[in-house]
């Protein structure tokens, strides 16, 4: 029993020592600039155009869901309102979260776990360069700046998605619509909607920066670290939109 | 050079486990200055392990490793970049960065660890006649060593097989290190670049008079280090002298097997050695 148990406990061992190194590193020297500003382009505006696709649609969907419920009641007016608080509350962070992973855990899984098995990850540290300061704390940076700023980005081309349905669907005005949305969303919604963003951030790049960072076994192994990057990360994200969502509510929100 | 540097590294009773493998069983050795070991061994027998914890990137589980006279088996990662940076080491898969430039991975070393940045501006870093030779020079003058100074701007996935390798031997040689680790440095290349590779293997050695490792697979490699020399009158490597010669007098072979030392000993008595496992890396009809 001891045995089965035994690996996963070293993988979370060997998991919360890397995140705390590459916490750690961010106030410490040397500071690779340059890196955290190459990542911040490979993850923010590499995925900006697929985020934007993918936030437009959704809004749309969510748009086209509504309307048909609501006007059963007649509240087709609160359309706006509606497609404002699952974006900007659940549906914004997650998808873009879930898309980040899939295009960035994986690229940093397999950048790094390629580096693992070329022997470059230990040429760094032969040539006197810390490894997670060097290629972890940069990723972790990045990505925990960019993904608040991606999931607002989607947000907002979410809600502009609704708007086409709500006014081409259901005649809404410009005002009616926007006035609702606007009207819906308290501070309590955005803080909890970046919130979500920034911590999915973090396990997206360090879930990515470890497995790569653990690869053995070639090419065949950089595939494996790739795929399992890809799969935790997705998972994690959404266990920890419940946990977030339920402890928000919990603490913040008048039952 | 201070006392302590009498003795390049040393094992103690060195063992290494990744769960039930055994990678090195008690190993205990000494490397002096100018000293060369050639290391043979089966695949899986410790031989990148030996040169992995000899530079602290491995922890051993038990034993002590001691680099120029300070014992590094429990110093922190930071506190070992400075040691570090007098051994080069030229990994087997190549180690060169696919993102950086052939110039800016020579470069590497010398604008990234410390000492070697602080020693860019001092008199190790100039050229003796007062001139500071910048890092751009030492870059240079390493590519030259390795008759590949025109791929400076190009990338590591630009060149064969082989001039990786050369630029990874201009890489661990740039620092001027006073220990040289090489990894199988002819594994998988054709044997007139291998003995291009062990050629230059052998200047560098001779020339500065480096402490060195080679872990390889071929005999004859091991062979040319032992019985051959770097001549700087003439360029070339040519046959040792019989007897004294310092080459024939400072290589020793080891043989590994299943993380032990199985043999240590002069070619000669590897030669002579009966032992079936040992006997398997000696090249039939001999040199």
């Amino acid at each position: 029993m001891l045995d089965i148990l035994k690996p996963p406990i070293e993988a979370f061992q060997e998991f919360v020592l890397l995140s705390i190194r590459a916490v750690r590193n961010i106030f410490r020297s040397p500071h690779y600039a340059d890196d955290i500003f190459v990542q911040m382009d490979v993850i923010g505006v590499g995925s900006l155009f697929i985020v934007s696709l993918i936030g437009l649609f959704s809004g749309i969907v969510m748009a086209l869901q509504m309307a048909r419920a609501l006007t059963q009641y007649g509240a087709q007016g609160q359309v706006g309102s509606i497609v404002a608080i699952t974006l900007v509350r659940e549906l914004g962070p997650v998808l873009t979260a879930v898309l980040v992973a899939g295009r960035n855990a994986s690229g940093i899984a397999s950048e790094l776990g390629s580096m693992k098995v070329t022997e470059q990850i230990d040429a760094m540290r032969a040539l006197g360069t810390d490894p997670i300061q060097k290629l972890v704390t940069p990723r972790l940076i990045a990505t925990a700046v960019v993904l608040p700023l991606l999931t607002i980005i989607s947000d907002f081309i979410g809600l502009i998605g609704g708007y086409f349905i709500a006014s081409g669907m259901l005649g809404l005005t410009f005002s009616e619509y926007w006035t609702t949305a606007w009207q819906a969303l308290e501070y309590n919604d955005l803080f909890q909607g970046l919130l979500k963003p920034f911590v999915f951030a973090v396990i997206i790049a360090l879930v990515g920066c470890f497995y790569g960072m653990r690869t053995t076994g070639g090419t065949q192994g950089v595939g494996r670290s790739t795929t399992s990057a890809v799969v935790s990360s997705s998972v994690w994200i959404f266990v920890l939109t419940a946990f977030i969502t339920y402890v928000w509510n919990r603490a913040f929100v008048k039952q | 050079m201070t006392p302590d540097d009498s003795i390049v590294l040393r094992f103690e009773d060195v063992s290494l486990h990744f769960d039930a493998t055994v990678a090195l069983d008690h190993l205990s050795l000494e490397v002096h200055p100018g000293q060369t070991y050639v290391v043979f061994g089966a695949a899986g027998s410790g031989k990148t392990m030996l040169l992995k914890v000899a530079v602290g990137l491995v922890r051993p589980d038990s034993g002590r490793v001691s680099l120029f006279g300070q014992e590094i088996t429990g110093l922190r990662e930071q506190d070992l970049f400075d040691i570090r940076a007098r051994v080069g080491i030229l990994f087997q898969e190549g180690g060169l960065f696919d993102s950086l430039t052939v110039a800016e991975n020579v470069a590497y070393p010398l604008t990234n660890q410390r000492v070697l940045r602080q020693a860019a501006v001092t008199p190790e870093g100039s050229a003796g006649n007062g001139a500071v030779r910048t890092v751009d020079d030492r870059v240079r003058e390493s590519l030259r060593f390795v008759e590949l100074e025109e791929t400076l701007d190009k990338f590591p996935a630009e060149l064969s097989g082989g001039m990786r390798r050369r630029v990874g031997i201009a890489r661990a040689v740039v620092s001027a290190p006073a220990l040289l680790l090489y990894d199988s440095p002819t594994a998988g290349l054709d044997p007139i670049t291998a003995n291009t590779i062990i050629a230059l293997i052998l200047k560098e050695r001779d020339l500065r008079n480096t402490a060195t490792i080679m872990v390889t697979h071929r005999y004859q490699d091991g062979h040319l280090m032992a019985n051959f020399r770097y001549n700087p009158n003439s360029g070339q490597i040519e046959r040792a002298r019989g007897g004294g010669d310092v080459s024939q007098v400072s290589t020793k072979f080891l043989v590994m097997n299943a993380g032990r030392l199985v043999f240590e000993g002069t070619e000669p008595e590897l030669q002579a050695s009966q032992d079936p496992y040992v006997r398997k890396f000696l090249r039939v009809g001999g040199a």
